[in-house]
């Protein structure tokens, strides 16, 4: 009977099973500890995305896939598996972000990344979809008006390129800039996939079009603006400083704030 | 020392970077523990990788004080079972015991890795541990539980007793007629024997 009972319990000891690899890495990637990524369309071509269950950790071109983790490691240093598919709450938040609705939340995991970093990216979210602010805009309206330098290097280390909208800031001369998701070519192609021209903006910026009033409102606008782009032509009032727009009797508009980063001297 | 107390100790130090070792040390046994409550591995997958998530938002909740006080075995065991039982109670789970049989015909039992003995002989351990896995099924939930806890996790009663949330006499008495009813059942099934196993291992 001992015996019997000895061999019994054994055999239960046998129905141990070892845990599927999904176990392991999918609790992990849930807390936040290690990241999944796989590929994803958008308006330029194929890119890689990283995330776990805070939120999206990293955007990337997939023509760049082999030094994807990479660069992943050496950024984020958090574990990261391949898998099949992006999440489909995901997928729906970046489409709508990219077709220009604000409203869709979208969750981003910067853990690691100084407030100045965060402040900049949270505040390039709020431009609207085919409008560009400068990079002094973003730097006054985070209350940090001379760091315009540090503004473009936080842009160029956003690790979400494309759910955070890096491309809709231009340089302050009004020339498109650089991008860090392909360089200046890829921004002006995502910024005409939003609707603006950006051929159009630059020449105007050279010819000295840095604000847009509306002769009617006395409103005056940055040039991509959308209440700046129904002005009728006819009503059209170009201004090369916001001094000038002021001295004209036009106020500022409160949707685009022209007067953040402006300098008021003529 | 038991390894788990050296866990702990890191774990309340840098929960982010102890964690994945909890996750390494735990992660089979919760996976066993559901995989045996619930009869089946998707199910199980799932109530594991729950377990320990909910391991983690506790334990990020918990100050370091309340961390190193956790039995950490048996408290991971209570979160799984108490997720394997709600699972249970779900409209859409809500199955009959006997209708698991034909469940374990298309793939419940995982391929472990075994590579011991004869083809003849695999074959034989995989229909003892088969009908064991099916009859342990039969045992209603609350004796099951405790016998889960108690041999195939190899919890001691003390431990088993914590982890259910039942005095320890309980655990003993469920313990001992979950083992009854599995005695009953498999004594008619030809499938299983692990007393002539035993003898040739």
């Amino acid at each position: 009977m001992t015996t019997e009972l000895v061999n019994f319990e054994a055999a239960l000891r046998g129905l141990a099973a070892p845990a599927p690899a999904g176990v392991g890495t999918g609790a992990l990637v849930a807390v936040g500890l290690a990241d999944q990524y796989a590929e994803l369309p958008s308006p330029l071509g194929p890119v890689l995305v990283a995330w776990n269950g805070r939120g999206i950790s990293w955007v990337d071109r997939a023509a760049d896939r082999p030094g994807f983790a990479e660069r992943f490691g050496e950024r984020v240093g958090r574990p990261l598996h391949p898998a099949d598919s992006v999440p489909a709450d995901i997928a729906r938040a970046i489409a709508g972000r990219l077709a220009g609705d604000r409203r869709v939340s979208v969750r981003l995991d910067l853990r690691g990344r100084t407030p100045f970093e965060v402040a900049v990216w949270m505040k390039a979210l709020e431009i609207p979809r085919g409008e560009v602010r400068p990079y002094g805009w973003i730097a006054a309206e985070i209350g940090r008006p001379r760091a315009v330098r540090a503004v473009g290097t936080a842009l160029a280390h956003n690790p979400v390129p494309l759910v955070v909208p890096c491309h809709r800031v231009v340089r302050s001369d009004g020339s498109i800039g650089q991008y860090s998701l392909g360089g200046p070519s890829a921004k002006r192609m995502i910024l005409a996939a939003e609707g603006l021209d950006p051929d159009g903006l630059e020449a105007g910026a050279r010819a000295g079009v840095r604000y847009l009033g509306s002769a009617t409102t006395k409103i005056v606008c940055l040039p991509s603006c959308h209440n700046a782009r129904r002005i009728t032509p006819r009503h059209q009032r170009p201004f090369p400083s916001l001094a000038q727009a002021v001295a004209a009797g036009f106020r500022a508009c409160r949707e685009c704030r022209p007067g953040s980063g402006a300098t008021l001297a003529a | 020392m038991d390894p788990d107390l050296a866990l702990l100790r890191r774990l309340a130090d840098d929960l982010d970077s102890a964690f994945a070792d909890l996750v390494t040390a735990h992660q089979d046994r919760l996976y066993t523990i559901a995989l045996r409550q619930l009869g089946d591995t998707r199910d199980a997958e799932e109530v594991a990788q729950d377990a320990l998530v909910r391991s983690y938002r506790a334990m990020a909740a918990y100050d370091r004080e309340r961390i190193r006080a956790l039995q950490l075995r048996p408290w991971l065991a209570s979160i799984v079972v108490n997720l394997s039982r709600n699972r249970r109670r779900r409209p859409q789970d809500r199955r009959p015991p006997v209708q698991l049989e034909p469940i374990v015909a298309i793939g419940t039992e995982p391929a472990a890795p075994d590579d011991r003995g004869t083809p003849h002989e695999r074959a034989a351990r995989r229909e003892t541990i088969r009908a064991l896995a099916t009859a342990l099924l039969a045992v209603p939930p609350g004796p099951r539980a405790a016998l889960i806890l108690r041999h195939v996790d190899g919890l001691s009663v003390a431990e088993a007793a914590v982890a259910l949330n039942r005095p320890e006499g309980t655990i003993k008495a469920q313990v001992s007629r979950g083992l009854a009813q599995l005695r009953t059942r498999l004594a008619e099934d030809p499938e299983f024997a692990p007393a002539r196993e035993e003898r040739t291992a």
